[in-house]
């Protein structure tokens, strides 16, 4: 984008573009401005007034995300003034929820937490009393403790603006606000279509991958960028593993073609299968027709299949055999496989389900 | 993939998927994007809601889309040609093609002009129940648009006149100039994560990778000398003429790797006895599949997160998977698999890892070459890509089309294979849901999905309930000619008056018993959209 004009913020003059933030100028320039209901992808809404900037002759402070920069601007995002405010509005996020880290599935990689501590704050100046929300315990893909949320509204612009789901919203007013589907249901008993888009959004702990809750801590979790196994869109994830086992899927952060770290339900909530006690695991030969399979070693089974089919292609000649390849398989194996058939068997019989 | 190919001179989708967002006019048809494409279909809603783009979908059924669709034509199912003729009669009638377009770019316009004029706004009514001034208003909204797209899925193509809807939508595509620029193009949503690397790498009859011939004598001379033995010049045999070889007792051997047949392929009873027919049935896959089942030689795979590799996706780029956990067992990579196994047979192949592999691929596949391991690093890249240099290819035939010019194919309407009558009054069409996928030995294993989706359900109109005095959730029995089975009824507007809708995930429903394995002649693929059945209260 085109820079035209130029603004001082934190001291230094910097060119900036029409129409940009506050917040993007200073994260352009490496300036640290804390958010919380900021998500990249969706409005700029102002909710949680985190982003708080002194900026010279305005009335009030304001929130950076959502300001747009003007000629001249002078900002400054490190003063008392500031501190104080971001300090508060922390400190009545804390004590209006049930923030207890001890047992929370976001403790360390909560933003709460660490905005609680980026700011110093020891304990909050009032009285903790949290709403008494039940955890939403009615499905096994999705937990949601309203307690622990902040109503930041990122789940909801997720849904709605991300993935265009129009599953969550705001009900009620004040102190009894809350998000959820329509006429407070459960997600189970809703039109939800589980593509976990919110829980990626959630800064806190208030919704979360059920199956992961307590199968390991954020920074014990090694997370694995892949292609999902799925549809032909090939979303990029990142599969969470934690004891050689995958705990969750997470979209990958680095918001590349072709999902933008979106993801759907299969592709998030679909990889049980991997750990799944009935994978197969040893070669099984079935000696005689109608037998029973055996287990086998990788050798005798080799044996017996290059036997085979050597002896099929002396009989009947190449042309009796053929191969079905797949297309669940990288382009590595499909390769390797019609080279099999083409140049080891000799045949063209190779051919694949694309057309089921 | 054959239409497209025979228009273009490439089968590939022509566009990229961010580009969908972008676009003014998306035209689906055949493509129940937010079940089966969840992720890009966000791309088709925010396009709607979000960019003030215009939504045509064409689909019998009462999909998700149609809430966003600026308009709706509902076809009776298997009469897609006599609907996109129609939209084409509409806008050389009206003279809003673009001619310039058509005369720099293409060939063959006249024969087509003379094809779709006798498909009229009222004939098409006629025949496909589309009210022709829907049609008429459709028409005007895809031709007029500055950039529109065209987006199909198995829902246009598992007919028997599949190839014929596809050259369809390459029809309409450049009779209004709509291939060969950003935010256009005619786009095939592929249902499977590889099915475009397994057609790029050659897991085709007739083709070696990157679609060279295998009948063309330079293109297997260039093979032999490279894997150093003589090669076939004579395609080889699809799966469902494998089948039919096995069932005639001419074919003795097949090698399954990661495919379940028994339960995908249509007419499985016909399927089953063609398997046991053989004298040698080898299995490679992660489970004990209905295929694996009924093998002689069961070999355990690892699966996509124990091993690296890289999947091509619809939109023709390609991607790396990563090893994340250790293979179960004495479980191997497919990979491996063959190469020992092709090592035992006198043809040694020695490879270290999957890289090693893909330079071999780099090598012969002129629109793979310059897709190395550390370039997709942290994004994929989208073929042709003819050197490491290049940045990959976003969009095709910008300039002149894969054949250089477009071909017009001038289609008329073939029925379906098979017609309703009074013994099975009811279209039956198969698909998938948003829940499962394909044979279901994945999805089935996943709480989640389960929790969601725990069985087959027979999608049938309140109207036909009623006559049928079908309750929603009650068992009914579908028969056709070739099978019978029993599901759970759910009355829903999804379906038509006189169609029903069923997925494929369920062997317990196996809905295969009952589809019609007649092929598309040229495609070779089943049409699973369009058989008839009877419903009854079971």
């Amino acid at each position: 984008m085109e820079k035209i004009c130029s603004v001082t913020i934190d001291g230094k003059v910097v060119e900036v573009s029409p129409g940009q933030t506050i917040l993007e100028v200073a994260r352009e320039h490496g300036i640290y401005i804390p958010t919380l209901c900021h998500y990249s992808k969706t409005t700029n809404v102002g909710a949680c007034r985190v982003c708080v900037v002194e900026v010279e002759k305005a009335k009030s402070l304001v929130a950076s995300c959502c300001m747009p920069v003007s000629p001249g601007m002078v900002i400054k995002t490190d003063t008392e003034k500031v501190r104080a405010s971001q300090k508060l509005i922390v400190e009545l996020l804390w004590a209006s929820g049930n923030h207890d880290c001890l047992s929370c599935e976001q403790n360390g990689g909560c933003e709460l937490q660490n905005l609680v501590y980026w700011l110093g704050i020891e304990r909050p100046r009032f009285n903790i009393a949290p709403p008494n929300y039940k955890i939403e315990n009615t499905n096994s893909m999705i937990q949601r403790d309203l307690s622990k949320c902040v109503l930041c509204g990122r789940c909801i612009r997720a849904c709605n603006e991300i993935q265009v789901n129009e599953i969550l919203d705001f009900s009620n007013r004040g102190h009894f606000a809350k998000v959820g589907p329509a006429f407070d249901a459960d997600y189970i008993n809703s039109e939800c279509y589980f593509c976990g888009e919110c829980v990626d959004a959630c800064p806190v702990g208030a919704i979360t991958f059920k199956q992961a809750r307590f199968s390991g801590r954020p920074w014990e979790i090694k997370k694995v960028k892949t292609t999902c196994t799925y549809c032909g869109v090939g979303c990029q994830i990142d599969l969470n593993v934690h004891n050689n086992r995958i705990v969750k899927v997470t979209g990958n952060k680095d918001y590349v073609q072709p999902n933008e770290g979106s993801l759907c339900v299969k592709g998030r909530f679909g990889m049980d299968f991997v750990n799944d006690p009935s994978r197969l695991k040893t070669p099984l030969i079935r000696k005689e027709k109608g037998g029973d399979f055996t287990e086998a070693t990788w050798d005798e089974a080799y044996d017996f299949i290059a036997d085979s089919l050597t002896e099929i292609k002396k009989k009947n000649g190449p042309d009796s055999i053929a191969g079905l390849s797949s297309a669940r398989c990288t382009n590595e194996e499909n390769y390797l496989f019609q080279k099999f058939l083409r140049a080891g068997i000799g045949t063209n019989n190779v051919d694949h389900c694309a057309r089921l | 993939m054959a239409g497209l190919a025979a228009a273009f001179g490439s089968g590939a989708m022509t566009n990229s998927i961010e580009e969908i967002e972008f676009t003014n006019v998306i035209l689906a048809i055949g493509t129940n994007t937010t079940e089966n494409h969840p992720v890009l279909s966000s791309r088709v809603k925010r396009a709607v809601c979000q960019r003030n783009a215009k939504l045509i979908v064409i689909d019998p059924r009462e999909i998700d889309l149609v809430k966003y669709a600026t308009i709706w034509l509902r076809q009776k199912p298997g009469t897609d040609v006599v609907v996109l003729n129609g939209l084409m009669n509409v806008i050389i009638t009206e003279d809003i093609f673009a001619k310039e377009y058509v005369k720099n770019r293409t060939e063959g316009f006249e024969a087509l002009q003379k094809v779709v004029s006798a498909y009229t706004p009222e004939y098409v009514e006629k025949i496909s129940g589309v009210p022709a001034e829907d049609l008429k208003t459709a028409a005007r909204i895809y031709a007029t648009a500055n950039k529109a797209s065209i987006l199909y899925a198995m829902g246009l193509t598992q007919h028997i006149s599949g190839t014929d809807n596809v050259k369809s939508c390459a029809n309409l595509a450049m009779l209004c100039g709509m291939v060969g620029i950003e935010g256009g193009g005619v786009n095939p949503l592929r249902g499977q994560n590889n099915v475009q690397g397994a057609c790029d790498m050659g897991a085709l009859p007739n083709v070696f990778p990157a679609y060279q011939s295998v009948a063309n004598d330079e293109a297997r001379a260039k093979f032999e000398k490279f894997w150093n033995v003589p090669l076939q010049g004579k395609p080889g045999k699809t799966i469902l003429e494998m089948m039919e070889a096995a069932h005639k007792g001419e074919m003795k051997a097949i090698y399954v790797m990661g495919e379940n047949p028994m339960v995908s392929d249509p007419d499985l009873t016909h399927v089953e006895a063609s398997l046991k027919n053989l004298d040698l049935l080898v299995v490679q896959d992660i489970f004990m599949t209905e295929t694996a089942a009924v093998a002689d030689v069961v070999l355990p795979s690892a699966c996509f997160a124990e091993k690296d590799g890289t999947f091509t996706n619809t939109e023709r780029r390609v991607q790396r998977i990563r090893k994340a956990v250790p293979a179960p067992g004495q479980a191997k990579t497919d990979w491996q698999i063959i190469a020992e196994l092709s090592a035992r047979m006198g043809y040694p192949m020695n490879y270290s890892s999957a890289e090693e592999i893909m330079s071999e691929i780099n090598t012969v596949t002129p629109s793979y070459a310059g897709i190395t391991y550390s370039r997709i690093e942290k994004e994929g890249i989208q073929w042709p890509c003819p050197n490491t240099d290049h940045p990959g290819t976003r969009f095709l035939h910008s300039e002149h089309f894969s054949r250089g010019l477009g071909l017009f194919h001038a289609v008329e309407y073939v029925p379906a294979a098979e017609q309703t009558d009074d013994e099975y009054p009811i279209i039956l069409s198969t698909g998938r849901v948003l829940y499962h996928y394909h044979t279901g030995t994945m999805t089935r294993l996943s709480k989640g999905s389960v929790e969601r989706c725990p069985e087959s359900l027979v999608e049938i109109n309140p109207v036909d309930a009623e006559k049928l005095g079908i309750d929603d959730g009650q068992m009914v029995k579908v028969t056709s000619r070739r099978g019978t089975l029993e599901a759970k009824a759910k009355i829903t507007t999804r379906s038509g008056v006189g169609t029903v809708f069923m997925n494929f995930h369920f062997h317990e429903a196996a809905v295969n018993l009952l589809t019609n394995p007649a092929l598309d002649p040229i495609g070779k693929i089943p049409e699973y959209k369009v058989c008839a059945v009877r419903v009854e209260r079971a």
